[in-house]
């Protein structure tokens, strides 16, 4: 397996490669540019601007370029924040994102998988019925109707949390972003381990299983639980990477300093190294948690084997 | 970690939770403030969120008072000589120098000095030559191509704020971060932290000082002004930058008093693209959309927020003007509508042929989309002219508009000084692209070049009254309203002083808790 | 051990013999996916014909009626928007949408990431690593820029949004059906079919799919939702639906801003959405239960 992995981790390069390398030209294809206001420029000061920034060269000479900076490890200034480097502004906003996705994630998997769980155990019950569908209605409930009926409960009637804002990340202001990130998740991922549990709980082994003598958690734990995981770790891969790369939604609303506004608005603002940046950023973390993903699948079901 | 001490973290952050924490500190204002700042570079910057910031991080030659009026800044005193074209600052003993040779959008505006806009475009080579020397240490002379009698609101503006030349010869792009920033304005810059906050402190330094009574201000990028109302509700923030147009009747009715609508120097319009059909050659037509719109309807039902129905063109009560009388203002809606009606039947169309069907594009944003229907709606149900409604966003949107893809454009103007040429200039046929709807007029194009010699106030603003009057019977584009500055403001908050130009310094301002 | 043999010979006796038939007959003994089934087709069957029965137009601008709460006798039993137009028409006619994009965009997302995952997953070794390196390239790839690039070359096209949204979508199946094939591809009965010299792609084909359908399923009314979330997301930054057509998500984000001035602006379209993905859920429970090959009820 540690082949394996290496040899996957060598493949990345590449693979980054040729995603710098579409997301480049992709992203100047979009009519407008970086510079383009309702307050029209002077032709010739637009052109100084384009100077500066290196936009009137031909296209495959700033190709070029922009690979010359990336191997120096400079991944460029920001066209529409001037005043910042996108590698700066990639790091100011990656903790928040990393402290509000990672706590997310282990509030989804945690209750996700504790709900699901429950409800397989007791399947078809009463408990099995009222949890999946509260389950339910958290799927059915978009996160940008949750985030603002928490705030004005939580924040504006009853004033026991802060509205927005970050603060430094203190603790009181995570607590209804992580919520609101993470009620979709929880509901996704009880829905998959309940399938899944269920599933695995009426095939032939554990009956065997249970047939032997075992009891009820062991059973659950050592021969179940491995199993049942399996279409959960394939769909936290790349949920892990969207709850990571920060939700738009989330941190607009509650005025979080994350990285997932800055994806959304660099597209919006032709803000081309800045995208850039990020996409070079979200490919490598994709790659890297599918990776884990997969080591994982491999970890958990000893029959699949990796050639 | 062991059971206990996570269940004590888990009281303890309970027992922070539910703390309340709108904690003011005395002295400390927090404003929200629209978008994240592109840039504290005053040269650099275009938008009105940079320039709330950075005016209180510098101070031109002229700076405005709590109530918007120029006031001397880093001047304290100037004389015109009798031509109107040199001007003599007396500066304050350690005030900056300004370099007009810095690429930016507004340096257009400074083109009124000697041969600013032929260095810009490269005929001049030499920056000595620009009309703005040093005549001894405490003085500054500015000589001007053409009397602007608007000059002195000009240098108010962020353009012209002096930056300090060893500042960015140390630092380059990065002069703007706090410790390196070098301002003589009433605060310095203490912290920013892109998309989350920037706070100012007092400077020590400021040559009035004494008079400024905060000690801090945090501004905060608040885009959602949904997510901003929340949290001025919740006492996060002071001041608001925005209020949300559904949420004003509200606000009007829980909070009378920190509702604060205010005329501003703005006028939201719909340009027409005179550049093909079917508005070109066609004054009929245009004249009948125009006339057709229900402008007191869209204000009260639409944007709610008390805006001006709008006729003319330049907003009301600008400097150095007197707006014209609009005829088609002091009739009633009806007989507007009837008049558009047989404006439409005089343009040919009827039974026989049916009127065109336009386009109205614009940019991505809950209240153009509304105004947008109701426009639509409007033409429709008064004259049968069927409007499709085209949604973009803003950087396809200004694309379009620039190459003229369109047939009805929504667009805003706000005017950069306190003069009518800010809004007049717009549709000159020499502005190329930034014109709106390539209005070309060579009779209007020639009132407005004998306003600008023109050295008498008045008759100079009877000129420009004129090109106007002349301009808006031609319709190429079509006011709807001008525009009103909507915030909320704490009752505590002491000298915020309502004005047109929405200007509010934190220098003139207090908490008082 | 012989008394569940003796079961298994009684029911085949009674029951259909296709496996879909058996699902089928299966799901139908279901009460809550009987009800859910029933709710979903008085929803889309609402959204259908409603429009054309109802009072009120969806797009028709009424002056005196802007943000009118529900009232029965004006005929605006949902209450108006702040453009003064009805509601219930809205809903009805968003809800044609909304269901569309999920339907259509969900089934393109089925048929490639089944196909391509499965493909993968069984086929392994490069082409294994090479296809699903494409997932990843893919995956990284920003979302927004694709939709933009699209509606502004092609025109503000239904069928685009489809398009845009299963060509995303489609992703994360590729990689459940691939980890799904990787586990089974091990099995004694695909050893088995291999063995006899069943040719790979019907062992994909005949064995295979019909394996995973039961995760794929569930992820698959998991999927609607979301491609329906993100269809108002598009819609939100103004690449989606054109105004007047509108779809819920559009309708909720809409409400979900004047909660407390005009809260039927939410509740409607939102009930409505709530209630589908509901029944979808429901239904993909009951599916997946159903179609369960090993399940001897």
């Amino acid at each position: 397996m540690f082949r394996y992995a290496v040899a996957r981790l060598l493949g990345a390069i590449p693979t980054l490669f040729a995603l710098v390398t579409i997301a480049f030209f992709l992203v100047r294809l979009a009519p407008g540019g970086p510079f383009d206001d309702e307050r029209q420029l002077p032709p010739e000061i637009e052109a100084n601007l384009q100077r500066a920034y290196n936009l009137d060269a031909p296209l495959t000479s700033q190709y070029l370029r922009y690979l010359g900076d990336l191997a120096r490890g400079d991944l460029g200034p920001s066209f529409k924040y001037k005043d910042y480097s996108v590698a700066e502004l990639i790091a100011t906003g990656l903790p928040a994102t990393l402290r509000i996705g990672l706590s997310a994630l282990v509030v989804a998997v945690l209750a996700g998988v504790f709900c699901g769980a429950v409800a397989a155990l007791r399947r078809n019950g009463w408990v099995d019925r009222v949890v999946m569908t509260l389950a339910m209605t958290g799927i059915a409930i978009p996160n940008f109707v949750v985030a603002p009926a928490l705030t004005l409960l939580l924040g504006v009637y009853l004033r026991l949390l802060p509205v927005g804002g970050w603060g430094d990340g203190a603790f009181r202001f995570l607590i209804l972003p992580v919520v609101a990130l993470a009620l979709p998740k929880i509901a996704y991922v009880a829905r998959l381990t309940r399938g899944s549990l269920a599933e695995v709980l009426g095939s032939p082994y554990i009956r065997t299983a249970r047939a032997k003598g075992l009891r009820g958690t062991t059973i659950l734990v050592r021969h179940a639980a491995r199993a049942a995981l399996l279409p959960v770790v394939s769909y936290l891969g790349p949920t892990a990477a969207a709850l990571l790369t920060g939700s738009v939604v989330i941190e607009q609303i509650f005025g979080i300093p994350g990285l997932g506004r800055y994806f959304v608005q660099g597209a919006l603002n032709r803000d081309y190294t800045l995208v850039l940046g990020i996409v070079l950023f979200y490919g490598t973390l994709i790659i890297l948690l599918n990776l884990l993903a997969d080591l994982a699948y491999g970890w958990l079901d000893p029959r699949v084997r990796y050639d | 970690m062991s059971l206990p001490s996570a269940l004590r973290q888990i009281v303890a952050a309970t027992a922070i939770a539910l703390l309340p924490i709108t904690a003011q500190a005395a002295g400390v204002l927090n404003r929200g403030n629209g978008a994240e700042p592109e840039t504290l570079d005053p040269q650099k910057s275009t938008g009105v969120p940079e320039a709330n910031i950075q005016r209180d991080l510098f101070e031109g030659l002229v700076t405005e008072a709590a109530d918007g009026k120029l006031i001397p800044g880093a001047a304290t005193a100037w004389t015109v000589s009798d031509d109107g074209l040199t001007y003599r600052f007396t500066l304050r003993p350690w005030a900056r120098l300004l370099d007009p040779a810095q690429a930016s959008k507004y340096a257009f505006m400074l083109w009124p000095l000697k041969n600013a806009e032929k260095f810009s475009k490269g005929e001049v080579k030499d920056p000595a030559e620009i009309g703005v020397k040093a005549e001894g240490p405490g003085t500054l002379v500015v000589t001007l191509e053409r009397p602007t009698p608007y000059l002195i609101g000009l240098l108010a503006h962020h353009a012209s704020y002096p930056v300090n030349r060893k500042a960015i010869e140390a630092h380059g792009d990065r002069w703007t971060r706090p410790g390196n920033l070098v301002g003589n304005g009433a605060f310095t810059l203490a912290e920013w932290t892109p998309q989350d906050r920037l706070r100012i402190d007092r400077s020590k330094t400021f040559h009035d000082a004494a008079n400024v009574a905060l000690d801090s201000v945090y501004y905060y990028p608040t885009e959602d002004i949904q997510a901003e109302y929340k949290r001025y509700r919740a006492g996060e923030l002071d001041i608001t930058y925005l209020i949300p147009p559904d949420q004003i009747a509200a606000a009007r009715r829980d909070m009378p008093n920190e509702v604060r609508i205010v005329p501003y120097f703005g006028t939201y319009y719909y340009a027409l693209n005179m550049t093909r059909a079917p508005f070109k050659d066609n004054p009929k037509l245009r004249q009948a959309l125009s006339l057709a719109i229900d402008r007191t309807a869209i204000v009260e039902k639409v944007a709610k927020a008390g805006e001006l129905p709008a006729y003319a063109w330049v907003p009301p009560n600008t400097g150095n003007y007197r707006n014209p009388a609009i005829e088609i203002a002091s009739k009633t809606q009806a007989e507007r509508d009837a008049m558009a009606k047989a404006l439409l039947a005089e343009a040919g169309f009827g039974a026989g042929k049916p009127a065109p069907e336009v386009e109205i594009l614009y940019n991505t944003n809950d209240l153009h989309k509304r105004v947008a229907i109701a426009v639509a709606a409007m033409w429709e149900q008064k004259l049968g002219v069927k409007a499709k409604l085209v949604n973009q966003e803003w950087k396809v949107y200004l694309d379009m508009g620039r190459e003229m893809q369109f047939d009805v454009r929504r667009a805003a103007w706000i005017g950069d000084y306190d003069d009518a040429w800010s809004f007049l200039e717009l549709l000159k046929s020499d502005v190329g692209k930034q014109n709106p709807a390539r209005y070309e007029n060579p009779a209007y194009d020639d009132l407005l070049r004998r306003s600008a010699a023109e050295r008498d106030l008045d008759a100079r603003a009877k000129l420009m009254a004129e090109a106007e009057v002349m301009m808006l019977n031609d319709v190429p584009i079509i006011p709807i309203w001008h525009y009103v500055s909507r915030a909320l403001v704490k009752p505590y908050v002491k000298g915020r002083i309502d004005n047109v130009q929405d200007f509010h310094s934190s220098r003139w301002m207090s908490v008082a808790k | 051990m012989a008394g569940w043999i003796r079961g298994c010979a009684m029911t085949d006796a009674v029951l259909p013999r296709s496996p879909g038939g058996r699902a089928w007959a299966r799901l139908r003994r279901n009460p809550t996916a009987v009800a859910a089934m029933i709710v979903l087709g008085v929803i889309a069957g609402l959204c259908i014909v409603g429009p054309w029965v109802i009072p009120h137009s969806y797009d028709a601008v009424s002056w005196e009626n802007i943000l009118t709460a529900p009232d029965w006798s004006s005929g605006h039993w949902f209450g108006t928007d702040p453009n003064g137009r009805d509601l219930l028409a809205r809903t009805l006619v968003g809800g044609r949408i909304s269901l569309m994009v999920g339907l259509v965009a969900s089934l393109v997302s089925l048929v490639i990431g089944v196909s391509w995952g499965a493909v993968a997953g069984y086929t392994g070794g490069r082409v294994d690593g090479v296809m699903m390196r494409i997932v990843d390239i893919l995956y990284a790839l920003p979302f927004m820029f694709f939709v933009i690039l699209l509606m502004v070359y092609f025109g503000r096209n239904i069928v685009l949004i489809f398009v845009a949204i299963g060509a995303v979508e489609w992703l994360t199946m590729a990689r459940i059906v691939r980890g799904q094939t990787l586990s089974l591809k091990r099995r004694e009965f695909i050893e088995a079919a291999r063995a006899i010299g069943v040719p790979g792609l019907t062992i994909v084909r005949r064995h295979i799919v019909p394996n995973v359908a039961g995760p794929v399923i569930v992820f698959l009314t998991l999927t609607i939702p979301e491609v329906m979330l993100i269809e108002s997301f598009i819609s939100f930054l103004g690449l989606g639906v054109q105004e007047p057509m509108t779809s819920w998500g559009v309708l909720i984000s809409e409400g979900a801003q004047n909660i407390e001035e005009a809260p039927w602006l939410l509740a409607f379209p939102g009930t409505c959405l709530a209630l589908t993905l509901l029944c979808l859920n429901l239904l993909g429970d009951a599916l997946r239960d159903a179609l369960d090959p090993r399940d001897g009820r």
